[in-house]
């Protein structure tokens, strides 16, 4: 590998003006993931010498020909043992222009489950292709994960395109035959960007072994894509974690509500309603890490002082008297299953959405999905292990919640088993 | 940018004082573990953000090898007291007295192993349930994998191969009786954070971290503090270099490195530049492979 212009010596104001992409991998084995990944954080700085040196010593040890870059990130004993990926493993690299949080999900056991906690934070998510094997089942399921969780962006990146002559053709044949299959998905934006993961091209800079590609490679892409409008800034939504009192002769009178705004912009002077008491009063102040804030959005963590003493504590949403959130004890909801315990029908399990916690009962599951083919298993209402399935949900107090396609941190829950505490399940509001 | 969008540094600053309040909430008997590093500084920090105008509420636990730098030390009573916060120090020392844990042999007898037992009895001295500690993820490989949230079972171990899977903002810290968490929300900080966010918040750090005058030796490529706990080899010898410390460990089996950096825009180049990681510099996690998984799954920090 050569190293590219080094990127990492940027200015301070550089550094402090740079926003935060984060993005998940998803490919299959063999299909040059860990070395995409190896690649980027090579090129952009991100291994350091005795990293390398490091991983040099333990391939050498394994008697490996090439640099295993998966030992980068294949942290633990038992992975470095089966040479298998476990975990979701977290890395870091930044540019000049962006810093990137890189959630590298492995592609074969419990594929589902590292794939969807992967995704839940992404904004954007590369799925790769191997140029000689065309879409495969893999390709489907990894594109339907992404779609079930509402990662905004994706990039398609045909990789080993050295293996077939850098063939225009057969790119554009890979292409058509994602899209086709992607229309009946909800990506709102694809992107596809043909590669050479081994080789470099159009990873950082453009290949001109790829003259008829047109678009930018997979670095530009990444820095540019706009995520703006990736956070809900219309619905406002605040669910109180805890309730600040000082106690102290200060700040004697101080009630403030921390959290983090979950949607929408709050101003002081605005009109609130405490969600599920419905009580009404009117935004004192608000309070971020840096001074009083004149206006809040997602995902500032902030504290809000009201102009009435009204009841509200950890697990209620302050909202606006607009696009109000529904309120309810039934939820109809996509879920994915993690626990080898298989789901219990008529199950009860402990829900925690935003900041409650509730119990719940299973009422009933509708179907299974087959993500492979993207089929809905009416008949098949046994959930196990890395299934998704849609079920009916009844909570023992109302949630205040969005459905997960307005908004990512309203309309998501997880479940836990209340007797090993393990979650169990991750839900998407309907 | 759009006035809806927030810096890295920014959304990595919510981020953490989201997961501080969230172990306030869900936690009775939460800690803050401090060791004096640039870590905990920005930790506690954060804390004071996350809790303002209110004082922290929890108190800060030091667990003192007897090996730490002295300008550590000072820097860590200075700090409890100017933030107005409670400190907790416990001695390594004093498990070794009871006959709780056992001195290393050799040439640098480290104590950084016999934390873990100091350690795990202050927390059931306090009855701690969560404990928040300043560990990045991009510190080491093993910590690569830990999550916000990271149980630990009654006997202080974490089980890496079983994790909770955590997804969005939804972190489940439920347990049972005497279990407890370590909680990290510096989890997705870079070196290059917290060095950008000590220079915005203009922190104060301890003087070890900016360049001085220091009696080294050359240990393995280690350059190791002249101190009473070390015992020279035959054909080492104690040498005057101009350096710094990267991280702040015990002096026993954290490095210093050459540097002439004495303020933290010097710093702040240098970590930019420098082609080694912080942790290049502690003999400790070099005893093997999967030295930091094999101690934090005994309950290490």
């Amino acid at each position: 590998m050569t190293a590219a212009t080094p990127v990492h010596q940027h200015t301070d104001q550089h550094y402090l003006a740079m926003d935060l992409l984060r993005f998940t991998t998803a490919g299959s084995v063999d299909d040059g993931k860990s070395t995409l990944i190896g690649r980027l954080l090579y090129d952009s700085k991100a291994i350091f010498e005795d990293q390398l040196e490091a991983i040099e010593r333990a391939t050498e040890q394994r008697g490996e020909d090439h640099l295993n870059l998966s030992l980068l990130t294949d942290g633990l004993r038992a992975e470095r043992e089966q040479g298998i990926t476990i975990d979701v493993a977290y890395r870091y690299f930044a540019t000049p222009r962006r810093k990137f949080i890189v959630a590298d999900t492995p592609g074969h056991i419990q594929y589902t489950r590292n794939m969807v906690t992967g995704a839940s934070t992404a904004n954007l998510a590369i799925i790769l292709i191997d140029a000689r094997k065309g879409v495969i089942e893999q390709t489907c399921r990894h594109s339907f994960i992404a779609s079930l969780l509402r990662i905004p962006h994706v990039v398609v990146c045909v990789n080993k395109m050295d293996l077939v002559e850098f063939s225009e053709a057969r790119f554009n044949e890979i292409v058509a035959a994602y899209s086709e299959f992607a229309s009946r998905l909800e990506i709102p934006d694809i992107k596809f960007i043909p590669i050479s993961a081994l080789h470099g091209d159009n990873v950082v800079d453009r290949s001109p072994r790829t003259p008829w590609y047109q678009g930018s490679p997979l670095l530009y892409t990444l820095e540019t894509v706009y995520i703006g409008s990736d956070v809900n800034h219309i619905d406002a939504r605040f669910p109180v974690q805890t309730v600040i009192r000082p106690n102290n002769d200060e700040h004697h009178d101080f009630r403030g509500f921390a959290g983090r705004v979950a949607g929408g912009v709050f101003k002081p002077g605005d009109e609130i309603v405490s969600q599920p008491s419905g009580l009404t009063s009117r935004i004192k102040s608000i309070h971020g890490p840096a001074g009083d804030l004149e206006e809040a959005f997602a995902p500032m963590s902030v504290v809000m002082t009201l102009e009435d003493e009204i009841d509200v504590s950890r697990g209620d949403t302050i909202t606006k008297a607009n696009n109000p959130p529904n309120v309810t004890q039934d939820i109809e909801a996509m879920i994915c299953w993690f626990s080898d315990k298989k789901l219990v029908p008529n199950g009860k399990y402990i829900i925690r959405h935003t900041t409650r916690e509730a119990k719940s009962v299973i009422k009933g599951v509708r179907y299974k999905v087959n993500i492979n083919t993207l089929h809905k298993l009416e008949g098949d209402t046994e959930i196990g292990m890395n299934d998704i399935g849609r079920i009916q949900l009844r909570t023992a107090v109302p949630l205040i919640a969005d459905a997960y396609q307005r908004n990512r941190n309203t309309g998501s829950f997880i479940l836990i088993d209340e007797f090993t505490n393990a979650t169990v399940a991750a839900g998407m509001i309907l | 940018m759009s006035s809806y969008n927030l810096t890295h540094l920014a959304q990595l600053e919510h981020e953490a004082i989201f997961i501080m309040r969230e172990v306030a909430a869900q936690f009775e008997r939460p800690a803050l573990l401090f060791s004096g590093g640039k870590d905990s500084i920005v930790m506690v920090r954060l804390a004071q953000k996350a809790f303002a105008p209110a004082k922290i509420p929890f108190p800060l636990v030091h667990i003192d090898t007897g090996h730490n730098f002295e300008e550590t030390i000072t820097f860590r009573d200075w700090l409890a007291k100017d933030t107005g916060s409670r400190l907790v120090v416990r001695y390594v020392a004093d498990s070794i007295k009871a006959g709780r844990a056992q001195e290393e042999k050799g040439p640098n007898p480290s104590r950084n192993g016999l934390q873990t037992i100091t350690l795990l009895d202050t927390i059931e001295e306090f009855r701690y349930d969560a404990c928040l500690g300043g560990a990045r993820r991009d510190e080491e490989k093993a910590r690569a994998k830990e999550r916000f949230f990271s149980h630990r079972d009654e006997f202080g171990q974490w089980d890496p191969k079983n994790q909770r899977p955590e997804l969005w903002n939804l972190f489940n810290g439920r347990k049972n009786p005497g279990e407890h968490f370590r909680v990290f929300p510096l989890s997705n900080w870079t070196e290059m954070d917290v060095w950008q966010y000590i220079a915005r918040e203009k922190l104060d750090i301890p003087s070890i971290y900016f360049t001085h005058q220091r009696e080294v030796v050359n240990r393995n490529g280690v350059l190791l503090s002249k101190s009473p706990y070390i015992t020279l080899l035959e054909g080492e010898k104690y040498e005057t270099r101009t350096v710094r410390y990267r991280t702040v460990g015990d002096s026993t089996c954290t490095g210093a490195v050459e540097s002439d950096a004495a303020d933290l825009a010097a710093i702040i180049q240098e970590v930019a530049s420098a082609r080694q990681t912080e942790r290049g510099t502690r003999a400790d996690d070099k005893r093997s492979e999967t030295a930091m998984e094999d101690r934090k799954k005994a309950g290490y920090f």
